[in-house]
């Protein structure tokens, strides 16, 4: 192998060189090795080999960069060897990378062994002085490298004798584990350095003295019993409790049903008990409206008996007086945005709580009080957003529509909800954009499904109906911007834009009804057209607060606005001649002077309205007594300040409730002469409600048709 | 007319030999075990009060705690001391009186 030996031979050179350098490296470490062992307890001494080079610092600072590769770079890459099978010679890609840096020799021998043997010999010891040194090895060429640590070993001898306990203890390990040779001949009588170095200490705490501390708890009650056992006693022990076995058995007779009974009575008592104040609800209802009538009693006696005396002797005034005043804690600072009198229990109203402010907009209330208790109301809903207007279903008197000022309605159900509404519509279906000014409730449909109107500043006029679960609704009218004068050739006056305030529908004919608006506009519509109007009238020159069909001619009603009027119209006066403006032009007009918030008819007579101002009066007119004038003018508001925002008339008493923006609701009895009703002539039957009809209307007729023919005979 | 006494004879000379309960301020549960123990105890010692008394103690100082004492007997008379809720005094087999209750 000629090839093969060419490279050996280089490489040998190479290996020598490596070896003294990895010498002088070792030398380096060892004295290293046994500072570091040390360490930790001993203060470092640097021991320098003789032949170290001194550096000054700048040398000392320089750096050598080296860097280990696993690549042999002097191994040959074009190594070519001789094919004796295809007889030329080829490059061999595989070359030996190995390069042996440092070889070195195991210097430990088994002191049992021959060489041991022969060495101690040549050494001059003894086997017996040797037993304490387990191993020993020493190597002539080796001295001169060890000299550092045999130093460094002298060292330690003389502190190890300080503690010669410790370094005894530790021997056996530290001979066995010393990673250093030592040199048995020189350091036999030596201490071997532990390096576990370690030492104990102790301490005692100081304890704490024992104290005792006692306590009697108190002795179990006790009882004493005293009798006398005989056989006398016994018998007759066993006797009456025998007779009371008997007694329990033929009780026992039914013994499951009363059983039954029983447990069943237990039951029902645990079960009211539970719940102690519903338990007391309806006593403690009763006692409360007792003490109302007590504390309110001569308030109560006014209202059943008062009547103004002073009425006799004067035939064109009455007078309306003061009875309870209704407040809740929670609508102090809201205004009344409608009352509604409930249709079933005539002590019972319904008012609705929200704010006109646009500024000042919050939550709502919706409040139901009764006479009996004008102290606290029967019961109240709390709603997110001001409630503008209510109404009572006329056949359902618990079911109460709302319409809110953020265009949502709603349908409260008295009885089964006390804590929201059970319908409330959202924008998905149908609510409003803008404030839901009226609510009025229509009577049930063909399949007997309850329907409610609203209506509202966005100019919608929306039909509810509530099928089972959900509320549908659907747009009856849309009051939309349109050119008036390029709509009508005969005249009709389109409304420029529609913000609906107020609605009526009419007594008798379903269809029918009628739209106020924010412009002042009242506008004749029918259920059948969606965007046509029957008729339309200017009526007011600012917002209409309300429309109100009379209750009893079919073809008159009245108005009131903002701009300080209240005007009685005549529906159809002459609808195809449109081009007199009669059906233009109010029967009446009454100048209140200030904002009419609210105006209402009679429910008993024809001829009988009432309107406020929100300057705090409440006026009351009779046209068959005074037709300019009002019977009576009256300052109902508390303060100067509050203004009066809603009127109503009760069905049955005759007294009215009045809203104020204050949150309070004040009933006042009307005198008698501002309930004038025909009076029953003797010896005849009180007139049935068909006659009362026609006394009613022609008595309003009769009136109308004075009015009528004055401006025809102006002109 | 004899015949109708006969009749009422066993009647009302009828014996009861149901443990009754004559006097007791036990709990429910301690008062039905302390019987069930009296009645065991008796009807085990029937001639033999003194053990039956003796069974009676130690079995209900092992069940509630030491320091019961037990009278068993057919005729006399007692004033004991005894703590709150726990004293039992029982009829049964128609002639045996039991007194058990605790005081330390």
């Amino acid at each position: 192998m000629p090839a093969k030996a060419v490279p050996k031979a280089k490489q040998v050179p190479e290996r020598q060189r490596r070896i003294t350098r990895g010498r002088d490296g070792d030398d380096m470490t060892e004295v290293g090795d046994g500072t570091d062992a040390d360490d930790w307890t001993q203060t470092k001494t640097l021991v320098k080999p003789e032949d170290q080079l001194d550096l000054n610092d700048l040398e000392l600072k320089e750096e050598f960069t080296r860097i280990l590769t696993a690549n042999n770079p002097h191994a040959p890459q074009n190594i070519v060897r001789y094919s004796f099978k295809e007889r030329q010679y080829k490059h061999t890609s595989s070359v030996d990378q190995l390069a042996v840096h440092f070889a070195l020799d195991g210097n430990m021998l088994h002191k049992d062994s021959d060489e041991a043997r022969r060495q101690r010999q040549k050494m001059g010891l003894s086997d017996a002085a040797d037993g304490d040194v387990p191993l020993a090895s020493a190597q002539p060429s080796e001295q001169a490298l060890n000299e550092g640590a045999e130093e460094k070993a002298a060292a330690e001898a003389a502190q190890g004798e300080d503690s010669g306990e410790k370094g005894e203890l530790g021997e056996g390990e530290a001979g066995a584990g010393t990673p250093l040779p030592k040199e048995g001949a020189a350091s036999g009588g030596k201490k071997l350095t532990n390096q576990f170095n370690y030492s104990e200490r102790a301490s005692q705490t100081y304890n704490n003295p024992y104290r005792d501390r006692t306590t009697a708890t108190e002795p179990p009650p006790r009882a004493s019993f005293s009798s006398n056992a005989t056989q006398w006693e016994i018998y007759d022990a066993y006797t009456e409790d025998f007779e009371k076995q008997e007694k329990t058995k033929e009780k026992k007779v039914v013994p499951g049903r009363k059983e039954e009974e029983k447990t069943r009575k237990k039951l029902a008592i645990t079960e009211t008990s539970g719940d102690d104040i519903s338990r007391v609800g309806t006593a403690a209802k009763i006692v409360e409206r007792m003490v109302n009538q007590n504390t309110f009693d001569d308030i109560a006696q006014d209202f059943k008996y008062y009547e103004d005396t002073s009425d006799e002797y004067r035939e064109m005034e009455g007078t309306i007086l003061p009875l309870w005043r209704f407040s809740y804690e929670k609508a102090k600072k809201l205004a009344v945005t409608s009352l509604c009198w409930n249709p079933t229990y005539k002590d019972l109203f319904a008012a609705s709580y929200g704010s006109y402010d646009f500024m000042k907009q919050g939550n709502g209330l919706i409040v139901f009080y009764t006479l009996k208790n004008p102290s606290f109301p029967e019961s109240a809903y709390e709603t997110d957003s001001g409630v503008m207007c209510l109404d009572i279903h006329p056949d359902h008197p618990y079911q109460v529509a709302a319409g809110f000022y953020d265009g949502s309605v709603a349908v409260f159900n008295t009885v089964e909800r006390k804590d929201g509404p059970v319908h409330r519509c959202t924008a998905k279906n149908g609510k409003h954009t803008d404030p839901v000014w009226q609510v009025r409730w229509q009577k049930d449909d063909a399949d007997n499904n309850m329907n409610f109107f609203s209506v509202s500043s966005d100019g919608r006029v929306v039909h509810w109906t509530i099928v089972k679960n959900e509320m549908i609704f659907q747009d009856v009218i849309q009051l939309t911007l349109s050119d008036g004068p390029a709509e009508g050739p005969d005249g009709i006056k389109v409304p420029t834009t529609g913000c609906g305030t107020a609605f009526d529908f009419h007594k008798q004919k379903d269809y029918l009804f009628l739209v106020g608006t924010e412009e002042g506009k009242v506008h004749v519509c029918s259920k059948a057209y969606t965007s046509h109007f029957i008729d339309t009238m200017d009526a007011h020159n600012m917002a209409v607060y309300k429309v109100a069909w009379n209750h009893y001619h079919p073809k008159i009603f009245c108005t009131c606005s903002a701009d300080w009027n209240v005007k009685i119209w005549e529906n159809g006066g002459k609808p195809t001649d449109n081009a007199e403006p009669t059906s233009k032009k109010p029967l009446f007009c009454f100048d209140l002077n200030n904002s009419v918030g609210d105006v209402a008819w009679a429910p008993y007579s024809s001829t009988v309205f009432a309107a406020v101002t929100a300057d705090g009066k409440v006026y009351v007119y009779d046209l068959n007594i005074n037709k300019y004038e009002p019977l009576c003018e009256q300052m109902v508001a508390q303060k100067k300040k509050t203004k009066l925002t809603h009127i109503e008339f009760n069905p049955t008493y005759p007294i009215i409730i009045v809203g104020d923006d204050r949150g309070n609701v004040t009933s006042l009895k009307l005198s008698p002469n501002l309930r004038k009703i025909p009076k029953e002539k003797k010896g005849q039957p009180a007139m049935d409600t068909a006659q009362r009809l026609e006394f009613e209307n022609t008595k309003l007729t009769k009136i109308l048709s004075m009015v009528r023919e004055q401006p025809d005979v102006t002109k | 007319m004899e015949a109708t006494e006969e009749k009422k004879e066993p009647d009302t000379k009828r014996v009861h030999t149901y443990p009754l309960i004559r006097h007791s301020d036990m709990n429910d549960e301690m008062k039905t075990e302390a019987m069930e123990l009296c009645v065991t105890a008796c009807e085990k010692f029937a001639n033999n009060n003194e053990n039956a008394a003796k069974m009676i103690k130690d079995t209900m100082d092992k069940k509630f705690g030491a320091s019961w004492h037990a009278v068993v007997g057919e005729g006399y008379g007692f004033e004991i001391t005894h703590e709150v809720k726990n004293l039992l005094y029982m009829f049964f087999g128609g002639n045996v009186a039991i007194c058990v209750w605790k005081c330390s």
